[in-house]
């Protein structure tokens, strides 16, 4: 127990504060070995963090660092910086603090390695980067506190897994190390102590007054929502008159692309003027810091935004969240809702806007479990493992260890808390030789066992390792400048995207139309001319599934006789599908055949969330081909999927079994080119591959290094069973291809198919119709697009004339 | 094997879907930046360990070219071993196996700048190769005639529809060849690079490696880069 010293609270009576509950909890249990606040936004959370550690601090005479401070953002740690600069300069308290990122100069860091500060602010990649050196021993030596802020957001990722198993390396180093998690509401709280603690460690958790329940509501727009889509435009009237009403508007939406749409129709219509900006995690970082700024200062009435306002500085200002389109997760919806009217014990404002009809049921599921306080979330899987092997090398760039030692304080880790010896083993060998059927690298293996140490063959190797860590995946991004010398930097687009573009193009950055004008060095030159309708840039970002409890509440409502709680328009909708067709069911799949503008059609209402959805959609597809039904595309949402073809489906039955639905996916899966993407990623973290330099480091006249689809290919054909491909596999079939969500699909309809067949097109499929993002189903499709495209782009040239012989030719041989 | 038929420097050359450039006058193969190796070298001197299987991978393709054409030369354009070492490294298996592919006809290896040195293996050394209008060397020499060389890697990109594809391909002009890279690891160069730009001033055109080799012109952004 930490008595709190009498110079703090008169510090906290001069600001005529007091201190919460829980921040006298977290000081009353500060001895705790784990100990984890679940605190809303706004509840003094990081003070309660703090406050131990500068108690301890106070009266002086700690060397060395005392307290790791980690978040998952670089600009928080700078933050936290200057906040805990006041209470230390008022007190007069001799504690130093500083903070370390990627951004800090190396020469300050060669300094914070000699001579460490009592509170260092730094990252899960710093931390890594530290644990990596050989002198880490000495940095960490004297450290007491951990501190592990916004653990839900890490819990969540693999720089949470990351971050775990460098807390289990510095307890090896510092025994007597006490862990402190700072989360914002959860589902779990016993999950994330679980992540958090010392396993088998119990965690203390200390709960914070939640407040008062948010104020929580849809918009009411005078037109109603279209039948499909995701803007959000037809509700701009509406909005702009809330932002009006307000004095700080923060207006979420899912995607980046959608922020971007919107942010320009909003500019459209704002007769008044009214300073709003956008911020999202693709606009360079100069723009985010000048809006994060004017935010700051009071000077804008509204931000558009994205998820990456979802954590970081508090701004006490803002008094009003709008969330653009169904939340798809009521636990984010919670999250975001918080950053509305910090003052602790205020009432958060927030209204939710549906895009479309169908989400105007998911937005009053959503609002009803926000009331019972009903959050969502997945259960955390078993920890992945190709951060385990970057965690290996990272070992063995900090100097040579014992298998076994390593293994027990891997599995010390709660994420790693089930690794078997044998996985861990095969890590290692993957590790230390690649772990090929093909035993090709016995002379230059990358570890070698020494006097039954692993350490590295060659320990120049550390360097590479050192630049290679990290678990955050860079796709190939471009940046994007205003023309001329010096011009200002705007953001970034994909590299695939910038290739759709010719001169002359214009697209959406940062709500402004820009105009494409060249490519030079490996940045895309714009000017501010804007004499076209803008292309949509692609974001690279993760687009959320409805989670299954929210897909579960929509079901459920599907089962009353009425729904009053749903505008007029919306309940006539649902009734009038009751009467010509059915309403899905939880434990029923309800599928619907129906002929339309000369097709067939099948709409398989699934529930399973958009990336379940769109595996499904393929799987169908494929099998149907089989049977020779003549499947020519279709389109999927969060809920349904809806395929067309040339001919009509009698039997859905065949096509549901488990048995074949699994052997299609096996097969499938193997070739798909999510599985590349996500071999792409975890080839990059287990060390397999290098983190390539962003294209606009790259040097003209360089060829870039080749790609790793490449490798995924060989491997499949010459080395099937490598751990590489049992980590792709894995993390696929977490992530993108979502098959979980089919199997629990499967599980909870067990085979009892509704299958209905109508003449027309029933209400609920009808929007599915207008739903973007069609997929057609095509063999050979590729090859025939290019052909027809290179004969275009000859004849466009006048090329074609110029050849003797036609352009096709097949070799006599 | 679906190839596209094209006239340079007053010859009928095909531009094969692997990457491999056909000359039926003469019955001869070329080929480009096989860098074979490239695995081992990598592992050797710290790097990445790469699956080992890209020397059995390229000469697999290689033989199937071969067997198809049947060609009394192949000319091997340079930067064939990602080093010499990597080429003394060889197992015994790829060695036989080359000498396999080498056995009845005539084999040019050209130098690059990766393997400037011999190696054991069977087949004439040179810097570059001369055959009626045709000069075959490793990088492209200013103010050539008639050349086709290797060394760059070119590679196209096109978005058809919305999708993007990427292929590695060759790219001439009226007195100039650039061969795509053979080896099955190995890097591509946009076809966008001023440096194509500087070494194409002409009209141009890419043939594009895959199932089916297809002609496009080549994009004049280069010249502006």
């Amino acid at each position: 127990m930490t008595e709190l010293p009498t110079r703090f609270h008169d510090w906290f009576a001069a600001r005529g504060w007091h201190v919460h509950p829980h921040q006298q909890e977290m000081l009353d249990r500060a001895d705790a070995a784990s100990l984890l606040l679940i605190a809303p936004t706004g509840g003094g959370k990081t003070l309660a963090g703090f406050l131990p550690t500068l108690a301890e601090l106070a009266e002086g005479g700690h060397q060395g660092l005392h307290t790791l401070y980690i978040s998952p953002l670089k600009a928080l740690a700078a933050d936290i910086r200057r906040n805990l600069g006041t209470p230390i300069a008022d007190m007069d308290l001799p504690v130093r603090v500083e903070d370390r990122t990627g951004d800090t100069s190396s020469h300050v860091k060669r300094r914070q390695r000699a001579d460490p500060p009592h509170i260092l602010l730094t990252t899960p990649e710093s931390l890594a980067l530290m644990l990596s050196y050989e002198d880490a021993p000495r940095i960490f030596a004297g450290l007491k506190r951990v501190i592990v802020d916004e653990i839900h957001a890490l819990s969540e990722s693999k720089r949470g897994d990351q971050l775990m198993l460098a807390l289990a390396r510095l307890q090896t180093l510092v025994p007597g190390l006490r862990r402190v998690g700072l989360s914002a509401t959860v589902e779990d709280p016993e999950g994330i102590g679980r992540f958090l603690a010392r396993h088998p460690d119990p965690c203390e958790i200390i709960h914070a007054d939640p407040g008062p329940d948010p104020d929580i509501s849809m918009l009411q727009t005078d037109e109603a929502p279209p039948w499909s889509g995701g803007g959000g435009k037809y509700a701009i009237p509406a909005v702009l008159d809330q932002v009006r009403r307000h004095r700080t508007t923060l207006i979420f939406h899912n995607t980046r692309a959608q922020a971007e749409i919107f942010f320009h129709e909003l500019w459209l219509a704002n007769e008044d003027a009214l300073p709003i900006g956008i911020h999202h995690g693709s606009l360079a970082r100069e723009q985010r810091e000048k809006i994060e700024a004017a935010m700051v200062r009071g000077d804008l009435r509204a931000i558009v935004c994205t998820g990456s306002l979802d954590l970081g500085i508090d701004w006490g200002d803002v008094d009003l969240v709008i969330q653009i389109g169904a939340p798809k997760n009521v636990k984010r919806l919670v999250q975001r809702i918080g950053r509305a009217n910090h003052r602790y014990n205020a009432p958060s404002k927030a209204l939710l806007v549906p895009a479309n009809r169908f989400e105007i049921v998911e937005c009053v599921a959503a609002l009803q479990a926000v009331r019972e306080r009903d959050l969502d979330g997945d259960p955390r899987g078993p920890g992945p493992r190709d951060v385990l092997c970057q965690h290996i090398l990272i070992s063995a760039a900090a100097g040579p260890f014992d298998a076994d030692d390593l293994y027990a304080e891997v599995t010390s880790a709660g994420a790693y808390a089930g690794l078997s010896r044998a996985a861990f083993d095969d890590c290692l060998d993957f590790v230390a030789t690649g772990g090929y059927a093909l035993r090709a690298y016995d002379r230059w293996q990358r570890l070698v066992q020494r006097d039954g140490q692993w350490q590295l063959r060659d320990p120049r190797a550390s360097r590479r390792i050192r630049m290679n860590i990290g678990t955050i995946q860079d796709s190939d991004l471009l940046k994007v400048k205003m023309r001329g010398r010096g011009g200002a930097p705007l953001g970034e687009i994909e590299e695939g995207f910038a290739a759709t573009l010719t001169p002359g193009d214009t697209f959406l950055m940062g709500g402004r139309v820009v105009r494409y004008e060249s490519l030079r060095e490996m940045t895309v030159e714009v000017t501010r001319r804007a004499d076209k309708p803008p292309k949509i840039a692609t974001f690279m970002g993760t687009k959320f599934a409805t989670s299954t409890q929210l897909s579960q509440r929509i079901l459920s409502m599907f089962r009353q006789d009425g729904w009053p709680e749903l505008p007029g328009h919306t309940a006539e909708w649902l009734a009038l599908q009751r009467d010509r067709s059915k309403l899905p069911e939880a434990d029923r799949l309800l599928i619907e055949s129906f002929p339309h503008d000369g097709r067939e059609h099948t709409c398989v209402y699934g529930f399973a969330g958009r990336n379940a959805m769109q595996t499904l959609g393929l799987l169908l597809t494929a099998r149907m081909e089989e049977m020779g039904l003549h499947p020519m595309g279709f389109v999927s949402t969060d809920y349904a999927v809806l395929i067309w073809g040339l001919d009509r489906l009698e039997d859905p039955a065949p096509l549901f079994q488990a048995e074949n639905l699994r052997n299609a996916f096996e097969t499938w899966l193997a070739g798909n080119a999510v599985m590349k993407r996500t071999f792409k990623a975890s080839a990059v973290i287990a060390g397999l591959v290098d983190r390539t330099a962003s294209p606009g480091q790259r040097k003209t006249g360089k060829q870039a290094t080749f790609s790793a689809d490449i490798l995924y290919d060989t491997l499949r054909r010459y080395d099937p069973d490598h751990l590489m491909l049992q980590i792709t596999r894995e993390e696929a079939l977490k992530g993108l291809v979502d098959f979980g969500r089919i199997e629990e699909m499967l599980a909870r309809t067990s085979g009892r198919i509704d299958h209905v067949t109508l003449p027309r097109v029933t209400p609920l499929a009808a929007p599915l119709f207008l739903e973007a993002g069609r997929v057609p189903v095509e063999g050979a499709a590729t090859e025939r697009l290019l052909e027809e495209e290179a004969e275009r782009l000859m004849e466009t040239a006048g090329l074609d004339t110029l050849e003797p012989a036609p352009s096709r030719w097949r070799v006599p041989y | 094997m679906n190839g596209h038929a094209f006239e340079f420097a007053g010859t009928r050359l095909v531009a094969q879907g692997s990457g491999a450039l056909w000359w039926p006058e003469q019955r001869l193969l070329c080929v480009s930046d096989l860098h074979l190796g490239k695995s081992e070298r990598m592992a050797r001197r710290g790097g990445a360990m790469l699956p080992p299987y890209e020397v059995r991978d390229t000469l697999a393709r290689l033989e199937r070219d071969i067997e198809a054409a049947d060609p009394a030369r192949v000319v091997c354009l340079g930067d064939s071993f990602d080093d010499v070492a990597a080429a003394g490294a060889l197992e015994d298996a790829a060695l036989d196996w080359i000498a396999r592919l080498q056995a009845g006809r005539n084999w040019v290896w050209i130098v690059g700048n990766h393997d400037p040195a011999p190696v054991a293996l069977g087949g004439a050394l040179v810097e570059t190769y001369e055959d009626g209008p045709l000069t075959f060397r490793h990088i492209a020499a200013p103010a050539a005639q008639g050349e086709v060389s290797g060394h760059y890697h070119p590679k196209a990109a096109l978005s058809l529809r919305g999708r993007q594809v990427t292929r590695r391909c060759f790219l001439h002009d009226a007195s100039r060849l650039i061969m795509p890279a053979y080896g099955t690891y190995t890097g591509g160069l946009r076809w966008t690079d001023p440096v194509f730009g500087e070494l194409l001033p002409g009209p141009g055109r890419a043939i594009l490696t895959g199932q089916r080799a297809h002609a496009v012109p080549l994009p004049r952004s280069v010249a502006t880069g």
